[in-house]
């Protein structure tokens, strides 16, 4: 705990740098509403489209602060008994049977329902944890209402009642963070306890740097047309425009294959690593193969 | 303040809690839902960022205040405005003036040359800080040169065309000028919103006063309605909306509860204990999905709304049991085939145009018509548990709106709902005729992507109330 207590940031800057130590390059906003977070202990709902970094910033954020990472992702159906806690109930059988002669019922009912035999799921051992940690709320929005409702009571007073056992109210403060990708509209009532961070596409410059910073060994000018590349492709109207983990994919890929530059050849060739829709790669093939070719032969 | 609040920020100017509370009244008025929460949380975040960085104190409030993307869009416009003037009128108080314009002497032919490719190139660059500074500059030689029209847009404007300044490419120019390939869209906008601020600065400083503050228009966040340059922003919405549609779908099964007993497996499972039903068994629920008719106006006068209505009927497509689709204009064609054969938006938007042949001579909507064909059509198919959902102007064109048939429709089909891309204020204005259909059918404006979910929730909703 004093080793979060000595990493916690005294200001923006310092969370900036931080983060980028941990192999994350936050944008403007992305820097300053973690620091807030870190401050307020407020929980941050992150929204965007898929692989803009959402939730590798909580990844980061637990790497900075040296804290352990809790990730629950969510899906439909998700439920009490899988985000919170549940009884082992087998264990508890085995317990009654061995003591089955003998003890009365009040005595068994009051061993049965102890710590030992509650399995504490995501949301429990986020909150029960002696050490700080970084909670991570993955794609909230694949949830059901009820469960957005049942979250409530977590995020503003970090507790959970269970009937048998009383209240587990966190001995200490873990930073949340939730994911959306925005396919539903979450409830005002959960938007109302969390700050709001949106993330965004970055812009050429801030993908330059990711991707160097990710692939290193990859050459400067190589970068550079890459990701005006992909700039490119997103501009189009796609189904599913590239992230930046696939600009980072195609980086990889590019350096494996020992490319030294992009022309309309090895694009349409590694394009697959970017464009994932049987008619999003005709599009792209037809508007961007094209414009990769025209300079070549005006050159 | 009140007195028994602790002032733990005493250094600070004593007004800004209160700017923050009518910063937050704005924006409620533009329909940003903005609870005391909200506000507390906006204080306590503005405790903890310096107050010289302007960025981080816009992205701080906008944090806590602005949950959502269109919120934040309503922000950032409601944040300009609000701050902008809360500045000026208090340096309008106090009476500080900007300077600058006075340093600028006459421009000569030549200069001006030189400030348009500068212009010309910092918005090549994106370069924002330049920007405002030739903005102004822009603005004190075209005063000069008495060409302001007192009217802020139309000055904007004219200024713009006296640097020549465009989007598309201008091959004439020497090859060196920046303007020569086009200029970025973005960096034009954002120019002519600088040049904006700058003569309403210049205004108020002149009569001393705010000119009223004007609500933002319903437009600055309505849908995309351009053709297909904003069809990728239309597809977005769209397929948030069918993603939303099947989630709540399954809602609608959950809430549920299991009434009818089933009797056959109630039996069998009371095997186990002896044939004691003990345990009964229900026979799940599922949910009855509606089955839909959509007629799709796409004459001219609905252009580029029919657009987005067509790829909404692409999205409903995937979503209902049964559906079928009509285009008319004059007559009306079936369309289910292509969309269920083809799922290429942008193939099913030409093979619509150009084979469903809809148009007969005079291209204009004949409602009158439509209906009787309609209801030739589909009469025996139609039954109570059917919705019908129109998209149309109601604009006959001055011909019979048969609103008899469309009644005989209505009545036949259990639910039939109308969808104007008018907004609510042009209805029953000339050759308008809603009212004759609206008493037979529930009619929704639709035109921002908010009206539109407003209408597939009353689309999905009392579906599954209808089936239980």
């Amino acid at each position: 705990m004093s080793d979060s207590q000595a990493a916690a940031p005294a200001s923006v800057s310092d969370l900036a740098t931080g983060l980028r130590r941990a192999g994350y390059l936050p944008g403007e906003s992305t820097a300053l509403v973690a620091y807030l977070a870190t401050k307020l202990g407020k929980p941050v709902l992150v929204e965007g489209p898929a692989g803009v970094g959402k939730t590798e910033l909580a990844k980061a954020l637990a790497r900075y602060l040296g804290r352990e990472l809790v990730r629950l992702q969510c899906y439909e159906g998700l439920d009490e008994a899988k985000a919170l806690y549940e009884w082992n109930y087998r264990k508890q059988l085995l317990r009654i049977q061995a003591e089955a002669s003998g003890t009365g019922w009040d005595a068994v009912q009051e061993d049965i329902f102890g710590e030992e035999f509650l399995l504490a799921r995501p949301l429990m051992s986020a909150i029960a944890s002696p050490e700080p940690v970084v909670l991570l709320i993955d794609e909230i929005d694949k949830t059901d209402q009820e469960f957005e409702a049942m979250l409530l009571e977590v995020l503003s007073d970090f507790q959970i009642s269970i009937p048998e056992l009383g209240l587990v109210a966190s001995r200490t403060h873990p930073i949340v963070l939730l994911t959306s990708n925005n396919s539903r509209e979450l409830t005002e009532a959960l938007k109302r306890r969390c700050l709001y961070l949106w993330l965004d596409y970055p812009d050429l410059e801030h993908e330059l740097e990711i991707v160097r910073l990710h692939t290193p060994e990859l050459g400067e000018t190589i970068a550079r047309r890459l990701v005006e590349v992909i700039h490119m492709v997103r501009e189009l109207d796609l189904k599913k425009p590239p992230s930046i983990a696939e600009s980072i994919d195609w980086a990889r890929s590019l350096l494996l294959l020992g490319v030294e530059e992009i022309d309309a050849d090895t694009f349409t060739e590694t394009m697959s690593v970017i464009v994932k829709h049987r008619a999003d790669m005709d599009v792209v093939a037809d508007r961007v193969g094209l414009k990769l070719r025209a300079p070549a032969d005006v050159a | 303040m009140s007195p028994e609040l602790p002032a733990p920020r005493a250094n600070e100017p004593s007004g800004m809690a209160a700017r923050i509370l009518e910063f937050g009244e704005e924006l409620r008025r533009e329909g940003v839902a903005v609870g005391t929460s909200e506000l507390l949380d906006a204080f306590e975040v503005i405790g903890e960022i310096s107050w010289g960085a302007q960025d981080d104190f816009r992205e701080a409030l906008a944090a806590t205040l602005a949950k959502s993307q269109d919120d934040r869009r309503v922000f950032a416009l409601v944040f300009e405005r609000f701050f902008f003037r809360a500045v000026e009128i208090a340096a309008a108080r106090e009476g500080v003036r900007e300077d600058g314009e006075a340093a600028l002497a006459e421009l000569s032919g030549e200069e001006l040359e030189a400030l348009r490719e500068q212009i010309a190139a910092a918005l090549r660059d994106g370069a924002e800080g330049t920007m405002r500074d030739l903005a102004r500059m822009a603005i004190a030689a075209f005063a000069r040169r008495q060409e302001g029209s007192g009217v802020i847009g139309v000055d904007v404007q004219r200024i713009r065309r006296a640097l020549g300044l465009r989007a598309e490419p201008q091959p004439d120019l020497p090859a060196e000028d920046p303007r020569r390939d086009g200029l970025p869209r973005d960096a034009l906008r954002r120019f002519e919103a600088l040049l904006r601020r700058e003569l309403e600065r210049a205004q108020i400083e002149r009569t001393g006063s705010l000119p009223p503050a004007r609500p933002l228009g319903e437009l600055d966040r309505a849908l995309p309605s351009g053709p297909l340059a904003d069809l990728a922003a239309v597809h977005r919405v769209v397929a948030q909306l069918r993603r939303r549609l099947a989630t709540q779908g399954l809602q609608a099964r959950g809430h549920r509860r299991h009434a009818h007993v089933d009797v056959r497996r109630t039996m069998r499972a009371s095997l186990q204990t002896g044939g004691v039903p003990v345990v009964l068994k229900f026979r799940p629920r599922r949910p009855r999905r509606p089955e839909i008719y959509v007629l799709c106006d796409v004459s001219t006068s609905v252009t580029s709304a029919s657009v987005f209505f067509l790829s909404v009927l692409h999205a409903l497509h995937d979503t209902f049991r049964k559906m079928r689709s009509f285009v008319f204009i004059e007559r009306i064609s079936e369309v289910t085939d292509v969309f269920e054969h083809e799922r290429n938006f942008k193939v099913v938007s030409e093979r619509i145009s150009s084979d469903a042949g809809v148009a007969d001579i005079s291209g204009y909507t004949d409602y009158g018509r439509v209906w009787s064909e309609f209801l030739a059509q589909v009469e025996d198919d139609l039954h109570p548990r059917a919705t019908v959902i129109v998209l149309g102007d109601a604009r006959t064109n001055g011909r019979d709106p048969r609103a008899d048939v469309f009644a005989q429709i209505a009545a036949r089909a259990g639910r039939t709902f109308w969808l104007n891309p008018e907004p609510r204020l042009y209805w029953n204005y000339g050759d308008s005729v809603i009212a004759a259909y609206e008493q037979y059918c529930t009619a929704f404006e639709c035109w921002t992507t908010a009206q539109l979910e407003e209408f597939v929730r009353a689309l999905t909703r009392p579906a599954a109330s209808a089936a239980r």
